[in-house]
């Protein structure tokens, strides 16, 4: 049989895989190289006894029922800022998402460019940058905290609700066009119960992310359990620290679990 | 509301319902308010309103000083460049988690069921893979620029940890929840499990793979940034660095300029992710 000579695909000067991998090789070996990231330091005799003092350090929490109490109070404080702020969110989300989507065919949507716009400006800032900024302003606590999370997740609630309002089928509000009702009714009556259990299923996804999110952002001093590792870490009260990052991780675990479970409970 | 004294055709049947259902929010959302001291009036308080318009006046114009301006471009690099090692550390530790706790790999359980000892084995790294994923990144930092010192290592130790975490547990779900059957076969006849997967598992879910793995090294970039604020180096860094200064001239390009960054790096992965298709 007569065996037909074929270029190999991987020297061929188009093979787009070969190009894309060796750029990705190129920018992972200048990031190492550009990095001073003193890896002999890491792995040093000292430094690995300072990794092992701080781990034995972490093994001895502080279980103090006042302290107990204190972190309770935390946890409580970190779910209500990622509760209010979501709920900012979803209701800003909304209010945004109704000029950011094209409601018909004939629809102008003159605004549309400009809200999402916003959206994506909102949304392309994260969290703890927000809550940064908003320190200056709101002041050290969990109100920047909350803000924080309500402006970062206006932007991507917006967003996805938009998406919805578009995708929506569109019988029932154009069937109300025809016989002459005004837009805002459409929406309402409409449009908006058709998407109303998607909002709320990207809502409570977005909650459980906030939950883990509202955990760190106190870090730079937006409240929450994250304050309270801030605080100690930097008072270097290693047992206190030892117990806030377990209750941290006891946290997103439990959200974790519990969003699965309700996953699954959900499906069946 | 007029709707709810119209004539009664007009009248909307699911009123009472909604009033109903909004108070109940109310009433569970009024606590939450309490705990996270909600007290939007604060911002208008006169000596708090001089600060936020003095900080907010200063963001124009940005701040363009050439020499600031190749600062800033250096730190993007360096935030780009973290999260690109730090991506590289996360792959170096997934893959071989990976290989180890896929249970299609399994040469017991062909047969059947899964040995004690493999079976106790992939447990054990699962759970490892959920302890690297479940504390944030940024505490990660935390720790390690207590351990080795402020600078970028500890923000590359951070995304390579916490992303490791990640990358092994959703390569698992990957490579499960595809077709089995080349692997298997393969398995059966007596090839090795590395050959299994290089030829039977692997070009099966290469593009899904990829695909991930570009999508994540987009979310390191957007990390990598927040990272600095605890002292890893990088934009980030910076930018905590002007906000206490109250230089809104400076935070507003480092904005504009991370914005940019992350748009870019959106598109790029984008891009990727249509080529390999």
């Amino acid at each position: 049989m007569r065996s037909i000579a074929r270029p190999n695909p991987w020297l061929r000067w188009d093979c787009s895989v070969c190009w894309v991998t060796l750029g990705l090789v190129i920018l992972v070996v200048a990031s190492f190289w550009s990095l001073d990231l003193q890896l002999s330091r890491l792995f040093s005799i000292e430094s690995l006894k300072r990794i092992g003092r701080f781990l034995g350090e972490l093994l001895s929490p502080n279980i103090d029922p006042s302290f107990l109490w204190k972190l309770a109070v935390a946890s409580v404080e970190t779910l209500a800022m990622s509760a209010v702020g979501t709920v900012i969110a979803a209701l800003f989300g909304l209010l945004l998402a109704v000029p950011a989507s094209k409601h018909h065919v004939a629809d102008p949507a003159r605004w549309r460019w400009f809200t999402r716009l916003t959206l994506n400006a909102l949304r392309s800032i994260p969290e703890l940058v927000w809550a940064a900024l908003l320190l200056i302003s709101a002041g050290l606590g969990p109100f920047a905290g909350t803000l924080a999370l309500g402006l970062h997740t206006t932007g991507v609630l917006g967003r996805l609700f938009s998406e919805s309002i578009e995708n929506a089928p569109s019988g029932a509000g154009q069937a109300l066009r025809i016989q002459g009702v005004p837009e805002g009714r459409i929406f309402l009556y409409a449009t908006f119960p058709t998407v109303l259990p998607q909002l709320l299923s990207y809502t409570l996804y977005r909650w459980e992310n906030n939950i883990r999110a509202a955990a760190v952002l106190g870090v730079v001093g937006g409240g929450g359990l994250g304050q309270m590792l801030a605080f100690y870490m930097g008072l270097f009260q290693m047992r206190e620290t030892s117990s806030v990052l377990i209750a941290m991780i006891v946290l997103v675990v439990l959200v974790d679990s519990l969003s699965y479970l309700s996953r699954r409970f959900m499906v069946r | 509301m007029a709707t709810a004294t119209a004539h009664p055709s007009m009248r909307d049947p699911a009123w009472t319902g909604r009033v109903f259902w909004a108070a109940v929010f109310l009433v569970l959302l009024a606590p939450a308010l309490v705990a996270t001291e909600f007290k939007p009036w604060i911002f208008f308080q006169a000596d708090n309103l001089k600060v936020t318009a003095r900080f907010v006046g200063d963001f124009f114009p940005p701040a363009f000083g050439t020499e600031f301006l190749l600062m800033v471009v250096k730190e993007a690099w360096r935030t780009i460049a973290i999260a690109s090692a730090g991506m590289a550390l996360a792959l170096v530790l997934a893959i071989p988690l990976t290989l180890a706790s896929t249970s299609i790999l399994s040469i017991s359980s062909l047969p059947g069921r899964m040995h004690a000892i493999p079976f106790a084995v992939r447990q054990l790294i699962r759970w490892l893979l959920i302890l690297l994923r479940s504390i944030p990144e940024l505490v990660w930092a935390l720790v390690f620029v207590r351990v080795v010192g402020l600078g970028p290592a500890a923000g590359v130790l951070a995304i390579g940890l916490t992303y490791a975490g990640m990358l092994g547990k959703v390569y698992g779900e990957i490579l499960e929840s595809g077709e089995a059957h080349a692997t298997t076969t393969l398995l059966r006849n007596g090839s090795g499990r590395l050959q299994a997967f290089l030829f039977g598992l692997l070009p099966q879910n290469a593009t899904e793979l990829t695909s991930y793995t570009v999508y994540r090294w987009e979310c390191a970039i957007r990390s990598s940034a927040v990272l600095g604020f605890v002292g890893a180096g990088g934009l980030g860094q910076q930018m905590d660095n002007s906000m206490k200064m109250f230089n809104g001239g400076e935070v507003a390009t480092m904005l504009v300029v991370f914005m940019l960054m992350v748009g870019l790096a959106d598109l790029l992965s984008a891009w990727l992710r249509r080529v390999i298709q």
